[in-house]
């Protein structure tokens, strides 16, 4: 009678070697499951390459498991080997399920062969076609925004607020915050100096002047870069992979202009409202720190009046629309060239925060030597 | 063309029991008194239309969530009072397959087929590339093993997602809609293997579908949800009920006659 085998009548070891006839004889008996293979591995292994021709004897195999059947293979891989199966059915079926799944014959790993040249030149053509990739797009939206500019109405506006609402009111704290902080920082910082030249008078004028002209809407727009160019890619980039922007497009609808006009319009709004809320809140940082300094706030806000021009806050505000522009932008092109799968929408977000961020440096670098020509 | 399958002998041991289970999401109840039991070896389909709360009744199957009231054993075990190595030993002894895969998207599939088997067994390397590449065999996939989930279809990953729970010789398997979204062959094929792993290995299968063909040609005993009932309506051999059942909803359902 076959029987379950209990753990009483197992042998105490579950594999032996021995050579019959010139033959390596590697015999497995009892239950062989997955941690019995584990632990015999290493010693079937090292068994099995003393010798030349092998036997894999199951034929006492009372149950087998996918681990234990993985060890059988494994040994009867190493050489030619000649197999005893499984006296009960179980292990026998088990090991010829397995058996039967593998690939006919382990594939080899192919070698890649190293053209220098051809890698070169396919990278190459690669950048070329992601650069093409990437005018093309901006020829999109050029041309959807040219074709809505003298049909407004046809703008979702909806949507436009709806954008503004994230990019724009739900960053005001996080502006007041960090305008503060500025503030503050600038103005201690520059005081160390002035004071040395009795000039502590002196510190409004330059917190001031470089607040409205070049930290609010840097600062105000690497906030945006964060919060919502990062937040465009990932939410175009999901779009994309569900398949939402290919049913506008066959729904007749242009994916530019229902997708990313809104949302460019949106950007480009919203920075100049960020940058006033950073310079403003800038400013009465700096007034609490001279206020501690023994300047009171009418004293700095004559200051102020003085030195400060209209044309400093305008081209600052104008600068800040700019890059709002741009962040937009960025964010949505890599959204929507996003690939597939969650690595890839995750690769469009960061994308999108470091083209953002090196957008407006470069920017600002351009608007810098404009200005400085300009004589604003 | 699948043979109906002989049932098992009604004496098999229950795997999973669940006695008087309900579940509610705040003042949604989602199904109440739900209560059955899955003897070993068994193909169980737990059926019913969309929104009757059968991928909710997988989830508390799995112990992906506590039921709101009830008691569900799987192999004799509560999840609610299970935890570290005695719900990672229970974890082990049963396999999920998710509806849509749910691969790991930067693994190739060989490599997501040996996640399990590195977490659970101390087998060397070249035991699990070998496990690896004799389930994806058995699934047919056996030339897909180097490629990434991004890469191929949506039938093919429902059966790398398959090959997956198969990895560690589950007692139990929970499939989770296995059908839905493949085509009458590729469909037929997976019933196929779900049967002869049930009759050759002994596995137990628990499978939430409405594929109507597939639970009348795998299922040995199945229930019924129904959304309006907020519960079971029927339970047993879903060709029985097909035949015999008076209830409207069952009725409709089988017989796809409108209500």
């Amino acid at each position: 009678m076959v029987g379950v085998h209990g753990p009483a009548q197992m042998p105490s070891s579950p594999f032996q070697a021995e050579t019959e006839g010139g033959r390596l004889v590697l015999r497995f008996a009892g239950a062989l499951d997955t941690p019995t293979a584990a632990a015999r591995w290493e010693e079937a292994h090292r068994a099995a390459k003393a010798g030349g021709p092998l036997t894999i004897d199951a034929e006492g195999v009372a149950s087998l498991d996918s681990g234990g059947a993985a060890l059988l293979v494994s040994l009867a891989r190493l050489g030619e080997a000649e197999w005893r199966e499984p006296r009960e059915a179980a292990p026998r079926g088990a090991l010829e399920r397995f058996r039967n799944a593998l690939p006919a014959a382990p594939a080899p790993p192919k070698p890649k062969p190293f053209q220098p040249l051809t890698n070169i030149g396919a990278a190459t053509l690669d950048r070329l076609r992601a650069l093409g990739g990437r005018m093309a797009f901006l020829g999109e939206t050029v041309l959807a925004s040219l074709r809505l500019l003298p049909r407004p109405w046809r703008i979702r506006w909806a949507e436009v607020l709806r954008h503004l609402d994230e990019a724009g009111t739900r960053a005001f704290p996080l502006c007041i915050l960090l305008g503060t902080l500025i503030g503050v920082i600038l103005a201690f910082q520059s005081s160390v100096p002035m004071r040395q030249f009795g000039a502590e008078i002196f510190i409004p004028q330059l917190v001031g002047i470089s607040l409205t002209r070049e930290l609010g809407p840097l600062l105000a727009s690497i906030i945006l870069a964060g919060r919502t160019g990062s937040a465009y890619a990932a939410e175009l980039g999901t779009m994309r992979v569900n398949e939402e922007v290919d049913a506008l497009k066959t729904m007749g609808l242009d994916p530019v202009a229902w997708l990313v006009v809104p949302r460019i319009l949106a950007s480009t709004l919203v920075m100049p409202a960020l940058t006033m809320v950073m310079n403003v809140t800038g400013i009465i940082g700096m007034m609490i720190v001279m206020a501690t300094l023994g300047f009171p706030p009418v004293a700095v806000l004559n200051q102020l009046e003085q030195w400060l021009s209209v044309q400093d806050l305008a081209g600052g505000l104008g600068k800040a629309a700019i890059f709002g522009l741009a962040i937009g932008y960025v964010g949505c092109r890599a959204g929507l060239s996003a690939g597939r799968g969650p690595r890839a929408v995750g690769d469009a977000a960061t994308g999108a925060v470091v083209g953002g961020i090196v957008a407006l440096v470069v920017l600002d670098g351009i608007f810098a030597i404009l200005f400085f020509r300009l004589g604003w | 063309m699948i043979e109906n399958p002989p049932i098992p002998s009604p004496g098999a041991e229950a795997v999973v029991t669940a006695q008087g289970v309900a579940m509610r999401f705040g003042p949604r109840t989602i199904f109440k008194d739900v209560t059955f039991e899955v003897r070993r070896g068994e193909v169980f389909v737990i059926l019913g239309g969309s929104g009757c709360g059968k991928s909710t009744l997988l989830k508390l199957l799995i112990g992906l969530m506590p039921p709101s009231k009830g008691e569900i054993r799987v192999l004799g075990g509560d999840w609610n009072a299970l935890e570290g190595e005695a719900r990672r030993a229970l974890l082990r002894r049963i396999g999920v397959m998710w509806q849509s895969g749910a691969l790991l998207g930067s693994l190739t599939l060989a490599e997501n087929i040996k996640l399990p088997i590195e977490a659970h067994t101390r087998l060397p390397e070249a035991a699990r590339a070998l496990m690896a590449s004799a389930k994806l065999g058995l699934v047919g996939l056996g030339d897909a093993a180097e490629r990434l989930p991004a890469e191929i279809s949506g039938g093919m990953l429902k059966r790398a997602g398959i090959a997956r729970a198969l990895a560690l010789d589950p007692e139990i398997l929970f499939l989770d809609e296995p059908g839905a979204g493949l085509d009458p062959i590729t469909s037929a094929g997976l019933d196929a293997l779900i049967l002869s792993l049930a009759r050759e290995t002994g596995t137990t299968f628990i499978v939430v579908t409405h594929e109507l063909a597939s639970i009348l040609a795998i299922g040995d005993r199945c229930i019924m949800l129904d959304k309006d009932a907020q519960g079971m309506i029927a339970e047993g051999n879903p060709r029985k009920l097909r035949d015999e059942s008076e209830h409207p909803t069952v009725r409709a359902f089988f017989r796809r006659e409108a209500m």
